[in-house]
């Protein structure tokens, strides 16, 4: 925790949309090895934070480093070369292709291990490693029983852990989690929590989530987004106790109060 | 739909097919009937046209509405070159090829900024562009376009015998359509067909998603661009309405009677609408009106195209 270096570091961070800000100065550092968890209210600008970090969005002002290295500017393709992989809140995979293929694309697309993808007459199943390394993240994530099924017919939660497969197949060294439980059924939501917890021994992770729950069962340290500023961030035990944040949350009747 | 994986049924009809291709100008001469082999030789050219679309559509999901351009640009190329004393489809065939590469590249490199409708659109609009360019050049002929002196010479053989011609385009499309299974299997074929499914995904994988669909929308432009080279041949000249954007929306009509993103799709289509064309054309100079029937039929009950119908009930996923 008190690495002098994050692996990911946002530096007073703004985005406005026409007159409304987003993000106003947010600043956030993620350590090596944490599971640091973003949470807050509805509309604090947690989406926007994500599309910032991910590449989707360009910041206003402000700066985003990722290990060292500013990526304010970077494509999400070059971002994801780097290490930085996200998984969607709304689930984001291939349906009509079968799981095991889902996740050989997300393998195939490492250069850095398999070289580059513009290969026109070699078959696919020459590099039989991308087969095997998909099936054996299958098997992580308990979807192994399931990868010649087609991915849209899969249930939710099921579709949950594809998700996260997916994001693990780049074999990131930041993981940012949006919202993984969103939807789940609490048996589902059970499986999720082991997997993160799982997951944290080899990747640090981000994430976001509302199930608050989860959150303080898995988080390292926790960071608090109101109004597109950061007001908090600290242990869990700390930001249960600040008083800025339970102010924040009162005042908003749809989240129940950490 | 899937990722693709030839079945062996499938390869079993496209083998019985090619027999039945090569024997086609023996069967001709034997009924008399050789005016066929130079109707063959066009739909197999119209096949490779389509099937250079379906790469493009069909697997990279760029629906193209301006691929006549690449496919007039490789007829001009043949005919402009031929009147400047190069005959040799050595020579010609390549530059048709690299022409439709390169007029791809440029289109390809403004309009896959956008998606959608606004990609149908400006495809649509710069296809135009280069329609009435070439309609307004008068030393191409303008709207009368340019004839073909003589067919290209292809070493020791003789393109101007239409049997001769006709197997050597079968055999640049058997290789095309070979190629396109391997290229379909191949890493990057795999790439571009995910794109297709989920480009936002693909993109957050780490794929640089445009200059894989740039390239795929060149490859495409270079097949069209071949086949225009081989229609210039077949009809002895180049026109405009080669460019023209109904020639685009026929090949599209093509891939979609065929099968949008089935290997043998674009060559399915060119053969039912164009030999439907011969023989509806005796019978009423309405038959356009019977085309538009069967349209209907194949979209609201073979949306696969016909070529989906023989494809394995398994590959509904």
């Amino acid at each position: 925790m008190d690495d002098p270096r994050p692996l990911l570091e946002i530096r007073e961070v703004s985005k406005h949309f026409g007159g409304v800000y987003a993000l106003n100065e947010a600043t956030l550092a993620v350590h090596y090895g944490e599971i640091h968890a973003l949470i807050g209210p509805n509309g604090a600008g947690k989406t926007t934070l994500i599309h910032t970090l991910s590449g989707t969005l360009r910041p206003d002002r402000g700066r985003v480093y990722f290990s060292g290295s500013e990526v304010t500017k970077l494509a999400m393709h070059e971002r994801v070369a780097l290490g930085l992989a996200r998984s969607y809140q709304i689930t984001n995979i291939f349906p009509r292709l079968t799981v095991l293929d889902n996740v050989a694309l997300g393998v195939q697309a490492r250069t850095r291990d398999w070289g580059s993808s513009f290969r026109f007459w070699r078959p696919f199943s020459a590099d039989r490693g991308i087969v095997e390394e998909a099936r054996a993240l299958l098997e992580r994530v308990a979807l192994g029983a399931l990868a010649a099924r087609c991915a849209g017919n899969l249930a939710h939660g099921e579709q949950r852990a594809l998700e996260v497969a997916l994001a693990l197949a780049t074999r990131p060294r930041l993981l940012l989690l949006d919202e993984p439980m969103a939807g789940t059924g609490p048996e589902e939501s059970e499986r999720m929590v082991e997997l993160i917890a799982q997951l944290a021994r080899e990747v640090t992770i981000l994430l976001v989530e509302h199930d608050m729950d989860a959150v303080f069962r898995l988080a390292d340290r926790i960071s608090v987004l109101v109004g597109g500023s950061v007001v908090a961030t600290g242990l869990p035990e700390a930001i249960r106790a600040d008083p800025a944040v339970c102010r924040a949350y009162l005042g908003d009747s749809t989240e129940t109060p950490p | 739909m899937a990722l693709y994986v030839s079945s062996p049924r499938r390869q079993v009809l496209a083998l019985a097919s090619l027999a039945g291709l090569v024997a086609l100008p023996w069967l001709a001469q034997l009924l008399e009937q050789t005016f066929y082999v130079s109707l063959a030789s066009r739909v197999l050219i119209f096949a490779l046209a389509a099937t250079s679309l379906n790469l493009v559509v069909g697997f990279g999901g760029m629906i193209s509405f301006g691929h006549a351009a690449f496919f007039g640009a490789g007829a001009y190329c043949v005919v402009v070159l031929a009147q400047n004393g190069v005959f040799s489809a050595w020579l010609a065939w390549p530059a048709a090829v690299a022409m439709g590469v390169l007029l791809a590249l440029l289109i390809g490199a403004i309009s896959l900024r956008t998606r959608g409708v606004y990609f149908i659109m400006i495809t649509l609009a710069f296809a135009q562009m280069a329609f009435y360019l070439v309609v307004s050049l008068k030393s191409w002929g303008g709207d009368d376009g340019l004839s073909l002196a003589q067919r290209s010479t292809l070493g020791w053989l003789d393109l101007k015998d239409d049997a001769v011609f006709y197997y050597v385009v079968l055999a640049l499309l058997a290789f095309v359509l070979f190629a396109f299974d391997r290229f379909a299997h191949a890493r990057f074929g795999r790439v571009i067909q995910g794109i297709r499914e989920n480009e936002t995904r693909m993109e957050a994988l780490g794929y640089p998603v445009f200059a894989y669909k740039l390239v795929c929308f060149a490859l495409g432009g270079g097949l069209a661009g071949l086949a225009g080279a081989l229609i210039a041949n077949q009809a002895g000249m180049a026109g405009p309405n080669l460019l023209y954007w109904t020639q685009s929306g026929t090949l599209l009509v093509m891939v979609v009677l065929g099968g949008v993103g089935s290997l043998y799709g674009g060559f399915v289509g060119a053969a039912l609408l164009l030999l439907a064309e011969e023989v509806l054309v005796g019978l009423t100079p309405h038959w356009q009106i019977g085309l538009g029937l069967v349209l209907l039929v194949v979209v609201l009950w073979a949306p696969r195209g016909v070529a989906g119908l023989f494809a394995r009930k398994r590959d509904d996923g």
